[in-house]
């Protein structure tokens, strides 16, 4: 009976135990297909991850591609607008005229051929739109078929003249018409060319040099008053301010930050406008300073927030251990936190002057647009954002001012770029040097 | 020397430090022990002032050092600070040049000599027994050195203004076995120069470099004797139990 019990019991044991097995068996496969269905799960995570990436890249990609194309036609176009012609008689010896001399032809500033090379006649310029005052209108026929006669019979009549006609209607029989040769739009006219008349006829003239210069010009005294400035608040707040003052002041600076820059641009235009105006007696208010100073003022919550937080994110070690060697509190600041914060005050420095560059629509308003290289802070510039914003609207899509326009994207991309790059390139060599 | 009397000590509601009387010769080493939050850190960053610059703090009693009362208000805390010269946890270098480490405090305090300061950088790194390791490259950034090297340069750093009392907070915690040794080497050479107190969590480390130990635990000074007398023979149970490692 004991040897039954015990019999008994060994076996209760073993059926237990080999419960015991099953379940562990089961528990194990059951954690196998979690593990299989977790591994599943991150290698989707995985792939939607890298393919939003990608997509996102690809995008940017695109768009940057997008602009070099459109703006890099520009070169492709030909200095004429597009459907017209410019002729003279055979009998003149010029050949071809740069952009800059056709204008200067149709402005009546050259008056001679002599100067362009040729006879020494006056110039009779002939734009399309006389013909109707020298012919009645009959004599064009019903559907203008006689005009290219017409064209060709004054052509001829005028040896020293210079004519502007649609292409459509170029006398192509007459003998005595010769076409000029103007060529495409070319790199050197618009890089060093100092005019910005994208609507002149019969030959735009895209120079782009005041539109650069007024760029920088405005940017570069934004950053210059928003730097110390920005730099000394940053300090004040991270270093000197009282908790209380800080906890009202930082919240309220970066509010400023989210104000649209056109409601900036209204301020600027009817407080900031009439009082350098006032103050400094000039003849317009609308100045590169007034740019400058709501460039300025926009850039500076930006520069004052990161700053600020670079500064605080100094080690309390790297502080007192500056204290500790009897620095007073001053020389702490600006011999150790603010080399030590370096590379996030130029980040700061970085978004402010890419924010400046950028800007378009304060710009807009208080710059009075004048596209003319300034000599002085207190003349009227044009940015190169303000133009784009200012002209797309007008320019026809495809056309020279339109690839022009893009071009200016191109170029305002560039600029940032290098911007972005060189700052890095300063930041890690300093963080390489340890200063 | 140095002399507390009287201590009291709080961070808020939280008192911190509890009726500490204490008496540190000159030209000895003092170590502070305890179990970590025992107030030892808070005890030695008295004696340079630092606990002013945490926020919502409160002292009473007295604090000594060559019988003139630090707390004073006639006392310059940028002055008191070139007397008493400190060494953190951490290395702590500047993110500045080797050289230009050791100079701060001369540049701080308004030094001009150059050949001065040439002279002075060059004893604080050899008092600092790193001369012969770094004599080549004083121009390259602090931060190439080694942990060790960097807390030495922090120990040159603070020796270069000659001060008379050194405070160490825990200055081996964060090193290796070798650079261990050699700053321990070092505080047996700096003691007849200054006066030196040592915060440490190693037990051996205080039986090995200091005359005097001091034991902390909660805020209270349970027992300051001779090192000897602290790790062979100590008076009260409690200190007993912490270094034969029954706690703490």
């Amino acid at each position: 009976m004991t040897a039954r019990k015990v019999e008994f019991i060994f076996n209760a044991r073993r059926k237990t135990k080999r419960e015991n097995n099953m379940k562990d068996k089961k528990n194990f496969q059951l954690s196998i297909l979690n593990f299989q269905c977790r591994k599943i799960i991150e290698r989707m995570a995985k792939v939607m991850l890298t393919f939003s990436g990608s997509i996102t890249s690809l995008a940017i990609l695109l768009i940057i591609i997008f602009l070099f194309k459109e703006g890099l036609g520009l070169f492709h176009s030909p200095s004429v607008e597009k459907g017209y012609v410019l002729c003279v008689q055979t009998s003149n010896p010029i050949e071809t005229l740069t952009p800059e001399q056709i204008k200067k032809i149709f402005d009546e500033e050259i008056t001679s051929w002599n100067k362009l090379g040729g006879r020494n006649e006056a110039i009779k310029v002939f734009r399309f739109d006389d013909i109707f005052s020298m012919y009645p209108e009959e004599e064009f026929g019903q559907e203008y078929e006689l005009l290219p006669d017409k064209l060709g019979e004054v052509i001829s009549q005028n040896p020293n003249i210079i004519a502007y006609i649609p292409e459509q209607y170029l006398p192509k029989e007459n003998a005595s018409v010769k076409i000029l040769v103007s060529g495409n739009i070319r790199m050197t006219d618009f890089f060093k060319g100092k005019e910005w008349l994208p609507t002149a006829t019969p030959s735009p003239l895209f120079g782009v040099l005041p539109l650069i210069t007024g760029t920088l010009w405005v940017s570069f005294f934004a950053i210059l008053i928003a730097l110390p400035l920005g730099l000394g608040v940053a300090i004040y707040l991270s270093e000197l301010a009282g908790t209380r003052m800080r906890k009202l002041l930082k919240p309220t600076i970066e509010l400023l930050a989210g104000i649209p820059s056109v409601v900036y641009g209204f301020f600027g235009l009817v407080v900031l406008v009439p009082l350098i105006q006032k103050t400094l007696h000039l003849p317009v208010g609308e100045t590169a300073f007034a740019g400058s100073l709501i460039l300025a003022i926009m850039a500076l919550p930006t520069i004052i927030t990161i700053a600020e937080d670079a500064m605080r994110g100094t080690p309390k070690a790297m502080r007192e251990s500056s204290l500790a060697l009897g620095a007073t509190h001053w020389q702490t600041v600006y011999r150790v936190i603010v080399p030590y914060a370096s590379s996030g005050i130029m980040a700061a420095v970085v978004l402010g002057i890419g924010r400046a560059i950028g800007e378009t629509m304060a710009v807009l308003m208080v710059t009075g647009n004048a596209a003319v290289i300034p000599h002085s802070l207190f003349q009227p510039v044009r940015t190169i954002p303000a133009t784009i914003a200012a002209e797309l609207g007008e320019a026809p899509a495809g056309g020279a001012h339109y690839q022009s326009l893009f071009l200016l994207g191109c170029i305002l991309f560039v600029i940032t770029m290098l911007i972005s790059v060189s700052a890095e390139f300063i930041s890690k060599r300093q963080h390489n040097k340890g200063v | 020397m140095i002399q507390a009397k009287d201590i009291n000590f709080y961070y808020g509601d939280f008192h911190a430090l509890k009726n500490i009387n204490m008496e540190m010769e000159a030209h000895t080493v003092t170590a502070f022990i305890g179990p970590s939050g025992c107030g030892k850190s808070t005890f030695l960053r008295l004696f340079n002032r630092m606990n002013e610059l945490i926020d919502n703090t409160r002292l009473t009693g007295e604090c000594l050092i060559d019988g003139q009362n630090i707390y004073q208000k006639s006392v310059q805390v940028d002055e008191l600070r070139k007397k008493v010269g400190m060494v953190f946890q951490k290395p702590n270098p500047f993110p500045k040049s080797i050289f230009e480490n050791v100079a701060y405090g001369l540049r701080v305090n308004d030094v001009r000599d150059k050949s001065y300061i040439n002279a002075k950088v060059e004893e604080s790194l050899r008092a600092a027994a790193l001369w012969d390791e770094v004599k080549d490259k004083l121009k390259k950034s602090a931060f190439e050195l080694s942990g060790g090297q960097q807390q030495r340069l922090c120990i040159a750093r603070a020796l270069a203004i000659s001060p008379s009392v050194l405070l160490m907070d825990e200055p081996a915690s964060a090193l290796d076995p070798i650079s261990t040794s050699k700053i321990e080497e070092l505080i047996h050479s700096l003691k007849k120069e200054y006066t030196i107190v040592i915060v440490t969590h190693n037990m051996q480390q205080a039986a090995r470099v200091s005359d005097k130990t001091g034991f902390f635990m909660l805020g209270e000074l349970v027992e300051y004797n001779d090192t000897k007398k602290i790790f062979l023979n100590p008076d009260k149970e409690q200190t007993q139990n912490y270094i034969t490692g029954r706690f703490g």
